[in-house]
């Protein structure tokens, strides 16, 4: 829901590597977004096709790697997919415990027009 | 035409981070504790936020209501004489850091205490970011049912404190308790949860006490 502010952090984000770099363009940008920062993908690309416009990131395309929340198992000692509506390992059955996966929130790479070539 | 690959790996939130943090800094310099407050629209956030800051006596409160529209619950707060600024986002469905920094840097806050930022009502987006807090306190309900934990992990993940509202209404609802608690103690192992009654009182001075111990 609040894709709008976190799509124009994105694009700064972007445009900065880019005029760090010397490109005058960007062809793709790889975003990690975890199932817990509530941001829908689809949305992102929305917007970024309207903020991007006028700048390096014009055009780019946006690709995102979705990442689902995991729990690790306190008996097993191993993560697993949080299963909707409940906490449960599906191997033993013990309640879960939160973990930073699903939390992800960040540009990995960018693959920009190289113009010094 | 050639391209290179850059990693970046760049936090998308580092910079609203860095503004929520100076906040925070800002309020504990001056003996400010600030409290997030979130729940779904119509959990009692207002109702419960006026029994505790009653119950807090000698203890100095201030209030930022945040609303999609309307001063109606600001309002509330002023008739009783409680410093409360009204924050509308217009559609935003949560309140923002850079909001709460002009906020805060506009409110004259001239005496340690605690400041309570109630959210937009929404489970989601609120839970997700921290905008200058010390603590997030969460405001759920019997009436919502007992799944919620497990629809809306993170809010429960991320509260301090974790007020049960409406308890009056449990005889005439099917909530059910083990497994509202067993879905809120896997997902946070240490925060208090109290159960209380906005429509009568009951129950609010145990979150007093706590926040007190908090200061």
């Amino acid at each position: 829901m609040h894709e709008y502010s976190v799509t124009k952090r994105i694009v700064k984000i972007i445009n900065g590597a880019a005029a760090e770099h010397r490109a005058e363009r960007v062809k793709t940008a790889f975003l990690v977004i975890g199932e817990n920062t509530c941001i829908i993908p689809e949305s992102v690309q929305m917007y970024f096709d309207m903020i991007a416009k006028g700048t390096p990131s014009e055009g780019a395309v946006l690709k995102v790697r979705a990442v689902k929340a995991e729990m690790r198992c306190p008996s097993c000692g191993k993560n697993f997919i949080r299963p909707r509506f409940s906490f449960e390992c599906p191997v033993c059955g013990a309640l879960g415990s939160p973990t930073d996966v699903g939390n992800e929130c960040y540009v990995e790479r960018v693959e920009l027009f190289d113009n010094a070539l | 035409m050639d391209t290179k690959d850059i990693k970046i790996m760049a936090d998308i939130n580092e910079e609203i981070g860095k503004i929520a943090a100076g906040t925070r800094e800002k309020l504990r310099g001056k003996g400010v504790l600030a409290v997030n407050v979130i729940g779904a629209p119509g959990a009692g956030k207002t109702s419960c936020l006026l029994h505790i800051i009653e119950g807090l006596k000698g203890v100095r409160c201030y209030v930022i209501e945040g609303d999609i529209q309307s001063n109606i619950d600001t309002d509330r707060l002023k008739a009783l004489g409680i410093e409360a600024v009204q924050i509308n986002t217009g559609g935003e469905c949560h309140l923002d850091s850079v909001q709460i920094q002009n906020t805060v840097n506009e409110m004259p806050l001239d005496g340690s205490g605690i400041l309570f930022i109630e959210n937009i009502g929404n489970l989601v987006c609120p839970a997700e970011s921290n905008i200058g807090e010390s603590l997030k306190m969460l405001i759920v309900t019997v009436t919502e049912g007992a799944d919620k934990p497990y629809k809306y992990p993170l809010a429960f993940e991320k509260a301090g404190i974790i007020i049960l509202n409406k308890a009056d209404l449990l005889p005439y609802v099917d909530f059910d308790m083990d497994y509202f608690m067993r879905g809120v103690r896997a997902l946070n192992a240490d925060a208090p949860v109290f159960e209380v009654s906005a429509k009568n009182g009951a129950g609010f001075d145990g979150v007093c006490e706590c926040l007190a111990r908090v200061l």
